[in-house]
């Protein structure tokens, strides 16, 4: 799970390059940065809600991550995003108005077979454009926000209001959960590296999502399972890691699969995962005997992304191959990366999203 | 021979064109600076209603519902009693669109906006304030953040991160305005988020730096091109002649079986390579022509627009590449009706064409209907047009349409003097000028269009230098003017003037900002006093203007503002203020000339009633006669004041003087080269034609005219075109200069002057036409007078 | 270079001579020289009571307005002048205009019709035709031609040689043409040849 945080950290350096400079992207994003001076991960942390779905401003990096897998009533499927980093570009006391240190940046995307759309924005902290506040649960930047709705309950994160808005796509959706929240890793200790690299981490995979896309002027009803990520860290990856591949799978019996493979510049590769159960309890993947093996790429902007999978977990009993709903599911951002929802059959069939950064 | 003339032609050719595109091209890089900083009025903004500043809330509301707006705050400050701009900008919503002020603000982002922040500054405005980069000095009793050199940057101009310039200027959580990105993105109603408190302002076209100076540039354009098509009459004369010489082996080779094809190629290589070492040469001179004008140019810019350009010329290759190209392609053009006449060659010598009166009479009908076409269309665009290309169609269509009509012009008067002939030789005289027309026609339309664009500029700069300085003196009308460190010098300095008795009165001085019609507006505040009332250059004005002036309720406006919002005595405007929007009623208007800005002038103590903090540091003082130096000097010594800060009236009016001047020496040097550049066409065009004239000369030799008289008679021919040319340049010159004061000036500047004609002006331009004809024609002239008698016989020596 | 060595030439008044001689014996130097073109290295060239060979430039100009009538082969019309203009310039520039004669001359030579036009409307016999009588309008002296036929074809050159002899015998003067042609010479009182430089 801790490539999870990987995968955020890298996205958090689109966000640095989104702003322009490469001395600021080194500044405070730099993946293998130290952590100087920013709050420490460490195990055995207690976990308290709703104040942790707030921001923790004294670490370098956080975000609020929501993926849904959505189909219309004849049966179409689609995918939607709905992403909020936030990065502190220093350490130290917490600056008022302008003066903090904090920034902010969203990402929204909506999939369909034949359509990728995505939207981008940055904020300042410390004025108001963008933040987020623990309770009454509210999530925001700009125009897009994620907000607690009558009734929301800390433990579940649910219900949720979720909207977001660009050029030529929207989206509003209603995201609600029956089960509570589950923490990730060894008790919300999501372990990177060998060397101290790690970040906390919880998740509300439980989400059923019902609402309207609107892409091009055309609005679609949509329902159907969504998954809600949360992570922060000060230090999330090791200087040495390239980039990951990340699943999240919606299993049959409400059971659920996290995982990631973990890539090193020397070729080496680490799998990490989590299965989670209906009633949220979730056991560690291990690393060996289980593999995730690239099938077909799929070629967008000269590089070579590979789209479909053989995900192989023999001791859970679980031989599955994916394709991706729309093989061009590319963020074309600041950092660019492929985010898009999957199906998948074999032992197992269903539906899920695949991330994959570094190509 | 012909080779020199060649690329004489080329090279003045590509170096003026080559030489003005350099100075446009670095007059648009100062403003892509510009527009780095200023965020420009290319951009769509939010203001608020009353143009004062607006809470930042505003902007946060905006963003969350939908608005891709990034704050910014702008107002003045003193360093070492200098004023300076400074804005305060949002790198991280600054649309990438706003010029390259994003990548500016963004190139180390951490630095920029968190404490104690950088301020952003172009290295000669670092030079300027005499400061080191990393330097912190101070204002508004604050630490400013250390001064960081941007080369992209506009000077005079510093730039903070929004957070920090609240903190300087003192206004927190205040906005000046919103600049709206080009994001598509669903958004509310304005109405709905911010209600009636801001204004939304579409790019505007009025205050856009690069489309104000546009009329300048597309001056110095109109001036290149003018030049290189001048050139190429050189180089199409020059390739004509050497066609002419070359025809007979162009014969041998075709007789022998070269392909015309083949012929063709050759000469073209030939002449791409000779265009291509002329068009080197060419750029390095017009390399030194941008670099020798750039001073002016950049005098001429900021004296009339306020934007400021970098004194140092840096060229993209881009320009290199496309001087060659232009050298290249204006020789070919220049070429192609001897080469079409190569290819089309027969092997055979032709024979005789039609009768010349004939010919040349279908030649005349043809150019004097186009000239009477495009006459109509200047009529149409005078009677239609409302813009300054219109105004520039105007001329340009007005000198197309001389040209045309020239030849036909000088057909009559050539006429007319050969009817008058009484004489066989007078006869002879006007008739075989007529008939060597065609061959000069193109150099005499190059001596009419540069000498009426002469006349033209000309009597424009002198009719604007009369005006501007009995402006002047109305204008400076104070003894000594001086400006403070600082509102609280400025009071010390006040009380000390007060028991000095030589100082007859102390006139204080104001000027606050305000907007108008959304583009800014001085507000100037006039002392009641008599040196106002009596020396104002009022253009037009109620009846007891001054009077009415007093009560605070009226405003003059600046002729610019005027005819720019279409305001007249009579009107009313409300002008924002701090303490809300200050409706005044226009009693007068006056000319403002050199100011780029729109500007109203209000009673003093109204202006300090309406705009509290505005600065009230200048002032200027009436002074008994000759106690003015001793005065300055005590002064100086008094107040630690150095010569910025104090001057006198004599001094002020040689510097506005001065820069009057260099405004205009970039179109005076132009000038001249295009006379020059017209002189050399003359040159090549009679060279050219001397050649072919001998069998026209040699019978009339033998008949009994010696050679030194006939050469004394084409010299006299030569002169009397050229007079003839010049004659009809006087007119069309003077129609010119209307055109630019009454059109141009008036779309580019906002101003209209009186019209003066200069009788000695054109006096002295006729006889430099007359000199330069005498320059050109004096080379072939004296060949023929010292030619041997051998030559004129070939003439009648059975082989030619 | 010596053209021309030893030649012993008169043109009496009234009398028509041609000189004849091979490509480059020297016949057209020797014309030049007559009509003061050109000027001798040694010898004399007498006109009537002038010596031709000590004038100045000017003054031969002069001889040649006033004196002297020049015809070329290429006919060397003002081309900017019309065929009235192109008649009367000689004699006027030289103030020997006379109008009666100028009438006869343009009845003679046929040009009533083509007075208005311009040298290069008109055919080679009828420029040559033009060209004999502008030389012949001011009554010269002598009349010089060098080649006036060789542009024009049989008949026409024997129409214009006919034309030009008659108006010869009619002012009285004398008539110098260099021809290569024996057919033409033959029609002259005299011929005489030069071969070399030198009269054969």
């Amino acid at each position: 799970m801790n490539a999870r945080l990987t995968r955020r950290a890298f996205a958090g350096g689109a966000m640095a390059l989104a702003l322009g400079g490469k001395t600021f992207a080194q500044g405070f994003a730099g993946l293998g940065e130290t952590a100087d001076g920013f709050a420490a991960v460490t195990p055995g942390r207690t976990f308290a809600f709703p104040a942790d779905h707030g921001p923790h401003p004294e670490f370098r990096i956080e975000w609020w991550y929501v993926t849904a897998n959505l189909s219309d009533a004849g049966g179409a499927m689609y995918g939607a995003q709905w992403t909020l980093f936030r990065q502190a570009m220093k350490a130290g006391p917490q600056g008022e108005g302008w003066a903090s240190q904090q920034v902010w940046m969203g990402h929204a995307a909506v999939t369909s077979a034949t359509v990728h759309r995505v939207g981008e924005t940055l904020a300042r902290g410390g004025i108001g454009q963008a933040n987020v506040e623990a309770a009454p649960f509210h999530a925001w930047i700009d125009a897009w926000e994620m907000r607690g709705l009558d009734g929301f309950d800390a433990q579940t994160v649910a219900p949720l209001e979720l909207k977001a808005a660009a050029a030529d796509f929207s989206y509003a959706l209603r995201l609600e959960a029956g089960r509570p929240l589950m923490l990730q890793g060894d008790h919300g200790y999501s372990r990177k590296s060998d060397r101290g690299q790690a970040s906390y981490y919880y998740s509300q995979p439980f989400f059923t999502a019902s609402g309207r896309l609107v892409i091009d002027g055309k609005p679609i009803e949509v329902t159907g399972h969504a998954w809600m990520d949360r992570e922060w860290s000060s230090q999330p990856l090791a200087s040495d890691q390239t980039g990951w591949d990340w699943f999240s799978l919606h299993l049959p019996g409400d059971e659920k699969l996290m995982l990631y493979r973990l890539r090193q510049k020397d070729g080496r590769e680490n799998l990490f995962g989590n299965w989670i159960t209906p009633d949220g309890r979730s056991a560690e993947i291990a690393a060996s005997g289980n593999s995730i093996t690239p099938l077909a790429t799929t070629e967008i902007d000269d590089r070579k992304l590979p789209t479909s999978w053989r995900v192989s977990l023999p001791a859970r009993g679980l031989a599955i191959e994916t394709t991706p709903l729309n093989p061009k599911s590319w963020m074309g951002t600041g950092f660019p990366y492929w985010e898009g929802p999957i199906r998948f059959a074999g032992s197992h069939a269903g539906i899920g999203y695949l991330e994959m950064i570094g190509y | 021979m012909q080779l020199a003339t060649l690329l004489i032609g080329l090279i003045s050719a590509t170096a003026l064109w080559s030489g003005v595109q350099a100075l446009n091209q670095q007059a648009r890089n100062a403003y892509d600076r510009a527009a780095a900083t200023f965020g420009g009025s290319r951009t769509a903004m939010l203001v608020g209603k009353d143009s004062a500043a607006f809470p930042q809330k505003l902007f946060v509301d905006l963003r969350r519902a939908g608005w891709p707006v990034s704050p910014m705050l702008e107002g003045r400050i003193q360093i070492d009693g200098r004023s300076v701009r400074l804005l305060g900008v949002e790198p991280v919503t600054l649309p990438s669109e706003v010029g390259n002020a994003p990548a500016v603000a963004r190139g180390n982002l951490l630095a920029f906006v968190t404490p104690p922040g950088e301020m952003l500054v172009a290295p000669e405005t670092l030079r300027d304030l005499d400061l080191k980069e990393g330097a912190r000095p101070q204002a508004n009793g604050i630490t400013l953040p250390p001064l960081r050199a941007q080369r992209e940057l506009t000077p005079g101009v510093l730039v903070v991160d929004i957070g920090i310039a609240q903190q300087i200027l003192k206004q927190p959580d205040q906005v000046s305005r919103l600049l709206i990105g080009k994001s598509k993105a669903p958004r509310a109603a304005l109405e709905s988020v911010a209600g009636d408190r801001l204004r939304l302002v579409e790019p505007s076209a009025e205050t856009d730096l690069e489309r104000l100076t546009d009329s300048f540039h597309l001056n110095l354009t109109a001036f290149g091109l003018l030049s290189f098509f001048v050139g190429l009459f050189i180089v199409n004369s020059a390739i004509g002649l050497a066609f002419e010489q070359r025809l007979p082996m162009l014969r041998t080779l075709r007789a022998c079986g070269v392909s015309a094809r083949m012929l063709n190629t050759v000469l073209v290589i030939e002449l791409v390579s000779l265009a291509l070492v002329a068009g080197l040469i060419g750029l390095v001179c017009g390399y030194f022509i941008a670099a020798a004008l750039l001073p002016d140019v950049a005098a001429s810019l900021r004296g009339l627009y306020g934007a400021q350009i970098p004194g140092e010329l840096s060229l993209k290759p881009i320009w290199w590449l496309a001087g060659i190209a232009i050298s290249i392609l204006g020789a070919l053009a220049a070429a192609a009706a001897s080469l079409a006449k190569a290819i089309r060659m027969p092997i055979l010598a032709t024979a005789q064409p039609q009768a010349w009166q004939q010919e040349q009479r279908r030649w005349l009908m043809l150019q004097t209907a186009a000239a009477l076409a495009v006459f109509a269309v200047a009529a149409g665009l005078v009677q239609f047009g409302d813009s300054l290309i219109a105004g520039f169609a105007v001329l340009a269509a007005l000198m197309l349409g001389a040209a045309l009509i020239l030849p036909m012009v000088l057909q009559i008067a050539l006429a007319l003097g050969q009817r008058s002939a009484r004489k066989p030789v007078g006869l002879w005289f006007w008739a075989d000028s007529r008939q060597q027309l065609s061959g000069l026609s193109l150099a005499l339309m190059a001596l009419l269009l540069a000498l009426a664009v002469n006349v033209g500029v000309g009597t424009m700069v002198e009719s604007f230098s009369r005006t501007f300085l009995v402006w002047l003196d109305g204008r400076l009308a104070a003894d000594v003017y001086l400006s403070a460190a600082s509102d609280t010098q400025a009071k010390e300095i006040r009380d000390w003037l007060r028991d000095r008795p030589e100082v007859q009165a102390v006139l204080p001085g104001g000027r606050a900002d305000s907007q108008l019609g959304g583009a800014p507006i001085e507000v100037l505040g006039l002392p009641d006093h008599a040196t106002y009332r009596d020396n104002w250059p009022l253009l037009d004005s109620a009846a007891n203007a001054w009077v009415r002036l007093r009560p605070g309720d009226t405003c003059f406006v600046s002729e610019q503002l005027s005819r720019r919002m279409k305001l007249a005595v009579g009107d009313r405007i409300e002008v924002p203020a701090p303490g809300g929007s200050w409706p005044l009623e226009i009693v007068g208007v006056y000319a403002d000339y050199g100011n780029p800005k729109g500007q109203i002038a209000v009673n003093f103590a109204a202006l300090t009633r309406r705009f509290p903090q505005a600065p009230l540091n200048r002032m200027g003082l009436r002074v008994a006669p000759d106690k003015t130096a001793p005065l300055i000097a005590a002064l100086q010594q008094t107040f630690a004041l150095d010569d910025r800060n104090v001057a006198d009236q004599a001094t002020m009016k040689t510097e506005s003087k001065r820069i009057f001047n260099r405004t205009f020496s970039v179109t005076a040097a132009l000038n001249t080269f295009t006379l020059g550049v017209a002189g050399i066409a003359l040159l090549t065009s009679l060279l050219t034609l001397a050649n072919s004239r001998l069998p026209q000369l040699a019978p009339l030799w033998a008949i009994g005219l010696t050679r030194r008289r006939l050469a004394a008679l084409e010299l006299l021919k030569t002169m009397a075109v050229a007079l003839i040319t010049a004659l009809f340049a006087l007119p069309l010159g003077l129609l010119v200069a209307w055109c630019l004061l009454a059109i141009v000036n008036v779309k580019a500047f906002g101003w209209r002057l009186p019209f003066h004609v200069f009788p000695l002006q054109l006096i002295e331009l006729l006889a430099v036409a007359l000199l330069a004809a005498l320059c050109a024609a004096a080379l072939p002239v004296a060949r023929l007078a010292r030619m041997q008698p051998a030559s004129l016989i070939r003439i009648f020596v059975n082989e030619r | 270079m010596a053209v021309l060595r030893g030649v012993d030439l008169t043109v009496g008044a009234s009398e028509s001579v041609a000189l004849t001689g091979e490509s480059g014996s020297g016949k057209s130097t020797l014309l030049h020289l007559i009509a003061g073109l050109d000027a001798a290295d040694s010898g004399e060239i007498r006109l009537a009571d002038t010596l031709v060979s000590k004038l100045s430039d000017a003054g031969r100009a002069e001889l040649r307005r006033d004196r002297l009538g020049l015809v070329f082969q290429q006919f060397n019309l003002i081309p900017s002048l019309s065929v009235a203009d192109n008649l009367v310039f000689q004699s006027r520039i030289a103030g020997r205009h006379d109008a009666g004669w100028h009438e006869e001359l343009v009845e003679r030579l046929g040009l009533k019709n083509l007075l208005k036009r311009y040298p290069e409307q008109l055919s080679g016999g009828q420029q040559q035709r033009v060209a004999i009588g502008r030389a012949l309008a001011p009554k010269p002296l002598l009349l010089l031609a060098d080649e006036p036929t060789g542009n024009l074809d049989e008949d026409t050159a024997d129409e214009v040689l006919r034309l030009a002899r008659d108006l010869v015998t009619r002012t009285g003067c004398g008539f110098l043409m260099v021809t290569h042609s024996a057919r033409l010479a033959a029609t002259l009182d005299r011929q005489v040849n030069l071969h070399a430089g030198v009269v054969a």
